[in-house]
């Protein structure tokens, strides 16, 4: 079956799994993955890794692709008057939080319950000094859920955590808008990737990782990575692309290129080697200067074990950790094509050339 | 002759029909100064039911719905069709627009959220520099309107163009006893008004303003109010209930209004002094049906009835409103039971209304 990419993205952001509770997304990865693979499993710390096996002769070489699958988000740390007052889990600016669309996952009650609220910035009569004009301290926002006090106490408990609900949006020239689209936007590109790879000729194994607690410290990835012991690895993430307001380096044009990590985060050949690939198909690539690292998973793979070669490739984004992000799906289908491209041309003697200078 | 519903045995109620028709007066885009998807549903809702229909100067529609009793009451009962947003002022190529805003809009309200441009709703987003990029410093700053930009994505759509308005893109969700939506201020009052003229009493002769730009400063109500002439007016509208905990544990006393305590009537604020004989009228009223109440508590704001009451050599008025939580932002947060007994409080207030309720009380 053909993938469908905008369907498959827009249902993967409309999906909660925050950082340690990334079940429900990491089902519907199963669902999209599976029939794209030989075997798929679920590590101790909840990542999910598709095996794809290649046509060489054993013991094969393997190359692993990751893509965390973890949002960022919100949990409840306090119940006041019906109520809720929350921390943040990763790294969210608080002066994007007044008037933002949540589900709370409550869970106190027998039953489960998603309970659609919003973020609230208490009226200035009610606040401190501090709170009465400037951006408004996280710790005095609330969570609304519309409910009475009783209902809210018999529902939620502390603990409980609370999603983005931004409703995904098309906007102009195939992109598309919402919350976690980092990093579901590479999911995507490795299941294009997986998609193409299917139906290719490869002789490595190919190892997707759906990664765990990303925006926590990449915890899911350095533990993948000892589990799978892969000869090199391909991380793949969500980078800035120009926006209003400001961009990081690269500055790059959303839909027009995909970013490969040049800094310490990667191993220069395995630059050099991906570069050649979109050389050779006529990929448009570009060197994502990342002087101290990237901030993604690639940092922990490295230093897994006795340690593993890393690139890194990148999908231009705007407005990062907020809940409108913006992607396009043509740099989607580009890493995706991209990566399969890369692996579908990777000899077993591969690994030889991967070498310092 | 008009149609009518069974004006005295009317009991309001939020059923499928009237949550589809509260949802279509939210979700439609009707910022001041085009207000036009809001006209053109209350026109359709009342083309039955009207006795005379005009849609004036400036864009109010003005509805009158005769009683056939022998003394009526000539009411005025104003609604504002408008809500805040914002209108394109530059296009910066890229999908990139900036915009400046329509009405009383928080700036820290803007940032991160879905918007919808233009008569035929294009999405779009107000984006925010990343956490990544920013530095500790920018963070304690507010960012203003003038550094935020309207992102309709890379690229570019004709259909929309410098010029056109715009406003929140969140849709209307009912939350268990309550109803979130943008808008609210002041659709409800929209839809309780439509609600009157269906089921007007006989003795009044109801003169229904569904007004514009009362964010703008009560504009619209003011000719509407001239035209009418009424006797009486009344602006049905929404007021903060800023009922929530203070951040220390104090007892909040400055709830102006609190959700689930009833209808709020007006006693003053910021552009009228409520006439004291129609708040007697209206409490008088609650307390015959049993309908809770409330008083806003005195202070800023003001509602259609800051013009009404000052028009032509003056007008007796009050106003009366659906207590919420949030005006003004992405999205406000009502209970269904207060909007219910708002309509029902005017309802029976009006079918109890008598001119000799305008009678000065003689001093003894």
């Amino acid at each position: 079956m053909k993938l469908d990419l905008k369907q498959h993205l827009k249902e993967m952001i409309s999906a909660p799994g925050l950082s340690g509770y990334e079940t429900p997304i990491r089902e519907i990865i199963r669902t999209a993955w599976q029939p794209l693979s030989d075997e798929i499993r679920v590590n101790n710390l909840g990542s999910l890794q598709a095996i794809q096996r290649g046509e060489g002769p054993e013991p094969r070489p393997r190359v692993m692709i990751a893509a965390h699958m973890d949002a960022i988000g919100l949990m409840v740390t306090g119940i006041d008057e019906g109520f809720l007052r929350f921390m943040q889990v990763g790294g969210v600016d608080p002066r994007i939080l007044p008037g933002q669309m949540v589900t709370v996952h409550a869970t106190n009650a027998e039953v489960a319950r998603d309970l659609p609220a919003m973020v609230v910035m208490p009226p200035p009569a009610l606040l401190p000094k501090d709170g009465k004009s400037g951006p408004l301290p996280q710790k005095y926002l609330l969570v609304d859920t519309g409910l009475t006090p009783d209902e809210v106490n018999n529902l939620v408990r502390v603990g409980d955590v609370i999603s983005f609900a931004t409703e995904p949006m098309e906007l102009c020239s195939e992109s598309i808008s919402g919350h976690t689209l980092d990093n579901r936007a590479s999911v995507a590109a490795v299941t294009v990737a997986l998609e193409m790879l299917s139906k290719r000729k490869h002789l490595w194994d190919v190892m997707a990782v759906a990664t765990s607690q990303e925006e926590v410290g990449g915890i899911g990835a350095m533990t993948d990575a000892v589990a799978i012991k892969p000869d090199f690895a391909i991380v793949i993430d969500v980078t800035f692309a120009k926006a209003p307001g400001g961009a990081g380096i690269g500055n790059f044009e959303m839909g027009k290129v995909t970013p490969l990590t040049w800094g310490s985060c990667n191993h220069p050949a395995l630059h050099k080697a991906m570069q050649a690939t979109a050389d050779e198909y006529e990929i448009n690539v570009a060197k994502e200067l990342a002087p101290t690292g990237s901030g993604t998973d690639a940092w922990d793979i490295q230093v897994a074990e006795a340690g593993i070669p890393v690139i890194e490739l990148g999908i231009p984004l705007r407005y990062m950790h907020t809940p409108v992000e913006v992607v396009s799906l043509k740099d989607i289908r580009r890493a995706g094509r991209l990566m399969a491209e890369f692996i579908a041309g990777l000899p077993l003697d591969f690994m030889k050339t991967v070498i310092w200078e | 002759m008009a149609k009518h519903d069974n004006s005295t045995k009317f009991n309001p109620q939020m059923g499928d029909a009237e949550l589809a028709l509260l949802t279509r007066l939210c979700n439609a885009v009707s910022v001041s100064g085009d207000e036009q998807e809001v006209r053109a549903i209350v026109t359709e809702e009342l083309r039955d039911f009207a006795d005379f229909t005009k849609v004036d100067a400036m864009g109010n529609v003005l509805v009158r719905r005769e009683g056939t009793a022998e003394s009526r009451v000539r009411v005025m009962i104003a609604a504002h069709m408008d809500e805040v947003g914002f209108m394109i002022v530059k296009d910066e190529g890229d999908g990139v627009l900036e915009f400046r805003v329509i009405g009383g809009v928080d700036p820290r309200q803007l940032v991160g959220k879905p918007v919808t441009i233009g008569r035929d709703h294009v999405p779009g987003v107000i984006g925010a520099k990343a956490i990544h990029l920013t530095t500790p410093e920018e963070r304690k700053q507010v960012l203003k309107v003038d550094q935020l930009r309207i992102d309709i994505g890379p690229g570019s759509d004709p259909k929309v163009k410098v010029g056109d308005r715009g406003t929140f893109a969140t849709k209307l969700a009912v939350l268990g006893p309550s109803i979130r939506s943008k808008a609210l201020d002041n659709r409800l009052g929209v839809f309780n008004l439509i609600q009157l003229v269906k089921h007007a009493p006989e003795n009044v002769d109801l003169l229904a303003a569904f007004t514009v730009q009362e964010e703008l400063g009560l504009r619209g109500a003011k000719i509407a109010a001239f035209a009418f002439d009424p006797e009486i007016g009344i602006a049905m509208d929404s007021t903060p209930a800023n009922d929530l905990p203070h951040y220390d544990g104090f007892e909040n006393t400055s709830h102006n209004t609190k959700l689930g305590d009833g209808p709020a009537i007006y006693i003053m604020d910021r552009g009228t002094i409520g006439d004291q004989r129609l708040i007697k009228w209206l409490i008088e009223s609650a307390e015959a049906e049993k309908i809770p109440w409330q008083f806003r508590q005195p202070g800023m704001g003001g509602t259609d009835a800051g013009e009404i009451h000052k028009t032509r050599a003056g007008v007796p008025s009050v106003s009366v409103s659906v207590p919420q939580r949030y005006l003004h932002s992405a999205a406000g947060l009502i209970r269904i039971e207060d909007e219910l007994n708002t309509l029902k409080l005017i309802h029976s207030a009006l079918i109890r209304l008598d001119k000799s309720i305008l009678n000065h009380q003689e001093k003894k």
